[in-house]
């Protein structure tokens, strides 16, 4: 296998006008790029091989959109010229589109198998070695793609004791990414020999020499995960399988610690799944409510539609400080304004519930803060005589919900709640009337009756 | 000399198949085109045929290695000239006669070496750090120095302006300071001695060679010879590689090593443009003080009368529009030999877009006849239509609404196909060329990686797809009365837009609009520039067509048909710069 590396020491110094516009952290423009060029040569005509190499690229870019394997083949076969064009800023950028495209192709076109995937891989490599990592990473992805565990672990340890030239801050993090694959991979067997493990009897005489495998496994694979886990990212696949290694072993302060660090380190981006996990992960540790009630306070902030939201709710519920109260009927409503959680019947019984607990308690302002912003669309949005028609045939128990959500909401005259009394349910009648009474003395449309 | 002494060896030369051949100091014949040494050496070696021993230890300098890996010792302008033999043999595959490269070619280009002073002169620029050995004693028995008698044959080795060696007065003359130092140190930037210098130099007067002016060499032999290849038709087979241009140095003999500096000489990334190679005739016309070129009379196939014959049946209109065109040559008087002809010795050197003047007499008829306001040459259609109709066993009136649906999809059709064999196109030479011998390794590397990856993804591609290129053909639609997909108009009549007026035949349409109503008032022929939006649809598709045609921009295609425009209207022009009527009488 032939390599590049002479390219780096040797001299780049092209006739032409060569520009690049390179601006910090490996960051590009490519308009900026072809505006500077513009200026550069003065508004002198590009070169015809500039124009048909990305006339071509064009033309590569067209067949995959249009599963055309095939053209895509052709005019790739042409597109490889660019790796050799005088300029310079083309000629390196040339390897990783070459290898974006070149992969999808052989990915997808009939022709092709994994041993002519693995050599192109093998080549692409070693042309411009600044992809080195990037490529086997993804060639190991492949390989996993298609069961090959064996090749793909075989990959990343040899892109892992792969060295070249100085070590990029970049670099560092495709290391450990590809560490933390390899880590991953050993996860997947461990995972397996602990199936295995489960499922022998502890008197069996294979027993210890599995659990000892078991455990010589968890060891490597930390190893492997910790270093990527503690750069900023969204490393879910890897956290969740460390953590459970870590309970596996019983060492929860330090699950807990990842776990911590993971949702609530503020270099990390915003993460749902980070505070689920937590969250989760203390639901097993039984840990006490308001510490539960805490983490899932962030998740509503990110996703109020969550269906964690339901037990938040609960969670709430449960609580004695009266804040907390108010927080359960805000997240019931945030829940409901989603159109995927329109027909939750848990969610509107538990509203339901609380609107009436609520009204109860005699905290109406509670109840009309939300209503206000809310008094306009959700008529339509939930309680429209076409909803209340399509609720009862599909779910009277939900339609039920619905109407006294409705009543209470809307009062006695709103269309949803007077079409749902008038279906006269023989086995839901008792309710219904019940519904109708509470409805006639806690409607937030004519409190002074209430009152 | 040389030539003369290896005139009764005839076979082919087995690297560039020229019959060109000189002798070597051993004896042995030598390409004179390419270099290739055979290993037939001259039966009877008479040493008084031999006249200038200095001229045979030129040669020897000339094949000396300075190692093995740096090659020959070889001149930019050999390269040229090797490049033009190229040429010169392709068009002689295309059927030119063999006089253009023995003879037209050949004495353009030693006259070229003799203005620029590059050899056949008493000082020849090159011999820096060389004795001027030039063979004054030979100028007395060429009849060189006659100059009008240029297709006169004068046998020269075209190797003379090397210079015989002499490292003992390196340090005497020293008017390029690049090359002088020493020999090693400039071989570093190029393959050839003199890459560095030659691309340094800026002599005014002067026409420095480079690869694009190869084709203007051509075109003016082509033109000399009045040969039946128009100057777009030669960029075109450049183009579809009939014709050597692009990686043409990769035929160079293997000896002739090719890096640094002679990339940039050498190393080609576009396509000749049509403007440019014009341009640079002209250019070449003038430097090399070349006489009048012989006269383009009727019988040429340059004559606007035959050429645009061959673009109507090209774009398949009828053949009676050619009564039309001939009319309008003769009115404009584009149809005259002083018009046509080339003399770059004129006060005003210029010559004629022959093809693109054709063509733009062509777009003019039919604005007499169609208007091509978007509007007439529609209703004329209708008329035409229905005539057709009724009329089924007669022959049939020209459609132009037919027309134009066959030729927009058969245009359509060979544009994408142009511009997808385009795209395909590999500009990549099998001889990477590299800057240095620090980077030859790489260089070459990287050609073996694209070469591998190509063989690796051409299992992928359909073999089928990738027939051969097409041979040559000077004709790009096929038109044919048998198709009937494509209906051939070539037989229609032209009935239905003219009229008889006594004796004569008058256009229907009685109107005209020019397509540009100002010229610039100074000296230069521009004319303002071509909005495309501002003009009709189907005079814009017609301009594309043609311009596709021709390969050129369909800016330059619209100048020309103002110019025919200006020659035609002269009056019109000078007293109205409105609207003009055009009414044309032509006897039938």
């Amino acid at each position: 296998m032939s390599d590049f590396s002479e390219e780096l020491k040797g001299p780049v110094t092209d006739d032409e006008v060569e520009t690049s516009v390179l601006t910090g952290a490996g960051m590009h423009f490519p308009w900026l790029q072809t505006y500077v060029e513009t200026v550069a040569i003065g508004g002198k005509r590009k070169k015809d091989f500039a124009q048909t190499t990305s006339a071509c690229l064009s033309f590569v870019q067209e067949a995959l959109l249009k599963h055309q394997w095939q053209q895509a083949a052709e005019y790739m076969y042409s597109y490889f010229q660019t790796l050799e064009d005088s300029d310079s800023y083309k000629r390196q950028a040339a390897p990783e589109i070459i290898w974006k495209l070149g992969s999808e192709i052989l990915f997808y076109h009939p022709k092709s198998n994994v041993e002519t995937f693995n050599t192109f891989a093998d080549r692409m490599k070693n042309v411009g070695v600044m992809n080195y990592l990037k490529i086997s990473l993804q060639h190991a992805l492949y390989l996993l793609h298609h069961g090959m565990l064996k090749d793909a672990k075989r990959n990343l340890s040899e892109a892992e004791t792969w060295r070249h030239g100085e070590n990029t801050s970049s670099r560092g993090i495709l290391i450990n990414l590809i560490q933390a694959y390899k880590g991953l991979l050993q996860y997947y067997t461990w995972s397996k020999k602990k199936m295995e493990l489960s499922k022998l009897d502890k008197d069996d005489y294979a027993y210890n020499a599995v659990a000892q495998d078991v455990f010589n496994h968890s060891w490597k694979t930390s190893a492997n995960i910790s270093a990527l886990i503690k750069i900023p990212g969204v490393w879910d696949p890897f956290v969740k399988s460390y953590v459970e290694m870590l309970e596996f072993y019983g060492d929860r302060d330090g699950a807990q610690e990842v776990l911590t660090n993971y949702a609530y380190d503020e270099k990390f981006p915003s993460n749902p799944n980070a505070h689920i996990y937590l969250y989760n992960f203390l639901k097993r540790q039984k840990a006490p409510r308001s510490k539960m009630i805490s983490v899932l306070k962030i998740l509503y902030q990110i996703v109020p539609s969550h269906k964690l939201m339901l037990e938040f709710h609960t969670l709430l519920r449960k609580s004695e400080k009266e804040e907390h109260h108010k927080l359960g009927l805000e997240v019931l409503f945030g829940v409901l304004d989603f159109a995927g959680c329109t027909k939750n019947i848990t969610a509107w019984k538990y509203l339901a519930k609380c609107l009436k607990k609520t009204l109860m308690g005699n905290h109406l302002a509670w109840v009309q803060d939300e209503w206000n912003s809310r008094k306009n669309w959700w008529p339509n949005f939930h309680f429209s005589y076409f909803w209340a028609k399509s609720d009862w045939k599909e779910d009277t128990a939900l339609a039920c919900e619905k109407a006294f959500v409705a009543g209470l909401l809307l009062g006695k005259g709103c269309r949803y709640f007077r079409y749902i009394l008038k279906q006269d349910h023989q086995i839901l009648g008792k309710k219904i009337k019940r519904m109708k009474r509470s409805v006639k003395k806690y409607s937030i449309v004519n409190p002074r009756l209430s009152y | 000399m040389d030539l003369e002494e290896a005139e009764e060896f005839k076979e082919r030369c087995s690297q560039c198949a020229a019959v060109s051949w000189g002798l070597t100091d051993e004896g042995k014949y030598y390409c004179t085109s390419c270099h290739n040494v055979t290993e037939r050496s001259q039966e009877v070696i008479n040493t008084d045929l031999i006249p200038n021993t200095q001229i045979k230890a030129l040669n020897r300098g000339l094949k000396k290695k300075n190692n093995s890996e740096k090659g020959w010792d070889w001149y930019v302008c050999e390269g040229f000239q090797n490049i033009l033999c190229q040429q010169a043999e392709a068009l002689k595959n295309l059927g030119i006669g063999p006089e253009l490269k023995n003879d037209v070619l050949h004495n353009f280009w030693k006259r070229y070496l003799q203005k620029s002073k590059q050899a056949y002169c008493k000082n020849p620029v090159y011999t820096t750090g060389r004795k001027p050995t030039v063979l004054e004693d030979n100028r007395s028995h060429s009849d060189w120095a006659s100059e009008p008698e240029l297709l006169s044959d004068v046998s020269c080795p075209p190797f003379l302006e090397s210079g015989a060696e002499s490292q003992s007065d390196i340090h005497t003359r020293k008017p390029f300071p690049v090359s002088k130092a020493s020999q090693s140190e400039t071989s570093v930037c190029s393959g050839s001695l003199d890459g560095v210098e030659y691309s340094q130099r800026k002599e005014k007067g002067i026409v420095k060679m480079t690869v694009p002016q190869t084709l203007a060499f051509c075109y003016l032999s082509l033109l000399w010879q009045r040969e039946a290849i128009t100057l777009s038709d030669l960029l075109r087979f450049v183009e579809e590689d009939h014709i050597p241009y692009i990686n043409a140095f990769q035929h160079f003999p293997e000896q002739m090593k090719l890096y640094g500096r002679d990339r940039g000489i050498f190393g080609i990334e576009s396509w000749p443009d049509y403007e440019d190679i014009y341009k640079k005739t002209i250019e070449v016309g003038t430097f090399l003080d070349l006489p009048r070129f012989p006269d383009i009379t009727e019988d040429c196939y340059l004559h606007p009368n035959i050429l645009c014959m061959k673009y109507l049946m090209e774009v398949n209109l009828p053949d009676e529009m050619h009564n039309l065109t001939c009319h309008v040559v003769k009115m404009t008087g584009m149809g005259e030999v002083d018009f046509l002809t080339f003399d770059p010795i004129a006060k005003m050197a210029k010559t004629v877009k022959y093809d693109v003047q054709a063509v733009a007499i062509i777009v003019v008829v039919l604005k007499l006849l169609f208007l091509l306001d978007d509007n007439l040459e529609w209703s004329l259609s209708n008329l035409a239509e229905k005539h057709n109709e009724k009329n089924k066993k007669d022959k049939p009136w020209f459609d132009f609404r037919k027309w134009y649906q066959i030729m927009k999809k058969a245009f359509d059709e060979k544009k994408q196909k142009w511009e997808e064999a385009r795209a395909k196109y590999l500009w990549k030479s099998e001889k990477p060329l590299y800057y240095s011998f620090v980077d030859k390794p790489v260089a070459y590397k990287k050609r073996e990686m694209v070469v591998n990856l190509q063989k690796q993804f051409s299992t992928l591609v359909d073999s089928t797809a990738t027939a051969g290129k097409k041979s040559p053909s000077s004709f790009q639609f096929n038109w044919t009365e048998e198709d009937t997909d494509r209906t051939c108009f070539h037989g229609h009549s032209l009935q239905g837009v003219l009229k008889e007026k006594g004796q004569s035949l008058l256009t229907k349409n009685s109107l005209y609009w020019l397509s540009t109503q100002k010229f610039c008032r100074c000296y230069c022929t521009h004319v303002t520039t071509y909005e495309e939006s501002n003009y009709s649809l189907s005079y814009q598709f017609i301009l594309n067509l043609f311009s596709f045609l021709l390969r050129i921009k369909t800016s330059l295609l619209h100048e020309e048909v103002s110019l025919v425009e200006k020659k035609l209207f002269e009056k019109k022009y000078s007293v109205t710069k409105k609207k003009s009527r055009s009414k044309k009488a032509r006897r039938h």
